[in-house]
């Protein structure tokens, strides 16, 4: 079928047109905790340029936003204000955690510091570094904008598919063991079934 | 300068000097603590608490008691300082709050309370300072575990679809 189409004029999918809009206005809500937030400061400013992304704007407010940045640790004090900000923000939203302690926890393993955001709120991107430089934010930043045209609805319905939690196991088998031990309470079977099959106890902590 | 064998003729010859570093250490005895403290602001110029904190001794060779808790002085217009320390033992470590000499001891001692679990009895406010509320147990002593009992992790997953 030959439709005569008029100069200044093209087709497209709704959806697609919807993701190019969104993709190229990613306005982040910094939640920026730690040196991470000076690198990300420093992507925003003259040398790198957000802006080049159509991701200058930085909103205070998360009801602005569409991309949650999460730069830094997050202490189980601070994860609350984090979540609440996560549900504050409208739809369609994204979320980068970035930096090693973001991710992971980094090398603050300790009772207070959440082991990765990704075990309580969803992340699309994961940015590796300590901190990482404002170019692996920045491709960070690319890369959210080909997966919001790679996967972008208008509706936002690719976001109902992705109902279980992305992280990793809230305990490891190794930390299990040492609640156990510090609290004195038997989980379940669990403990001794792995305590038979020889596997190593958590190390310190016996007092 | 003020001398140990004046505050020992004062307060008892329980006090005993030690020094590292030409810092000079007096440990005094729990129950004469507010008393010591009140005469070395009031008789010997120790206008100023500079700071404040505590130690956990277990497993601490050669350590008789479970709790130091450390207080540092200083005469701001001589720059005489002054380090006190005194024990406090379990199940109820307890000692007088500082409040009515220095103002300066309301967050230092809601610390060592919310670290160390140590009361501080006349403190117009004390609570936890750093930990949430709802946080049970004291991180900073010595049988506390440094990756925590499980608190890190009790929260409420918020999956994509559902947020």
């Amino acid at each position: 079928m030959a439709v005569g189409l008029p100069e200044n004029v093209f087709m497209t999918r709704l959806d697609a047109a919807a993701s190019w809009a969104r993709s190229n206005s990613l306005w982040p809500m910094p939640f920026a905790t730690a040196c991470c937030g000076i690198e990300l400061m420093a992507t925003a400013a003259s040398r790198h340029d957000l802006a080049r992304f159509g991701a200058e704007v930085m909103r205070f407010s998360p009801r602005q936003c569409d991309l949650l940045i999460v730069a830094g640790r997050v202490v189980m004090k601070m994860l609350p204000v984090l979540q609440r900000i996560w549900l504050q923000m409208p739809e369609p939203k994204w979320c980068i955690s970035m930096g090693a302690c973001a991710c992971s926890g980094g090398v603050f393993d300790t009772y207070a510091v959440v082991q990765g955001v990704d075990r309580f709120i969803p992340v699309d991107m994961y940015v590796p570094g300590c901190p990482p430089r404002p170019e692996q934010l920045i491709a960070a930043i690319m890369d959210m904008q080909a997966k919001v045209r790679r996967t972008g609805t208008v509706n936002g319905t690719e976001f109902m598919a992705r109902d279980t939690p992305m992280g990793p196991e809230p305990f490891e088998s190794e930390e299990r063991y040492r609640i156990q031990d510090a609290n004195l309470v038997q989980l379940g079977g669990f403990s001794a079934a792995m305590t038979a099959a020889g596997l190593k106890r958590g190390a310190a902590n016996h007092g | 300068m003020v001398e140990l064998s004046e505050l020992q003729a004062k307060f008892g010859s329980e006090l005993a000097e030690s020094s590292f570093r030409d810092n000079r250490r007096i440990d005094v005895p729990a129950a004469k603590l507010f008393e010591i403290l009140s005469s070395l602001k009031n008789d010997y110029g120790f206008n100023s608490l500079i700071d404040m904190t505590a130690v956990d001794y277990l497993e601490y060779e050669g350590a008789a008691d479970r709790f130091g808790v450390v207080y540092m002085l200083l005469d701001i217009f001589s720059g005489e300082r002054l380090i006190i320390r005194t024990a406090v033992n379990l199940p109820d470590p307890k000692l007088p709050s500082v409040y009515s000499l220095w103002r300066g001891c309301d967050w230092l001692e809601r610390e060592i309370f919310d670290m160390f679990g140590i009361v501080f009895e006349g403190h117009p406010d004390l609570r936890r300072i750093l930990m949430p509320e709802e946080f049970a147990a004291f991180p900073l002593r010595k049988d506390y575990p440094l990756k925590g009992r499980g608190e890190r992790h009790n929260f409420p997953v918020i999956t994509r679809s559902g947020s």
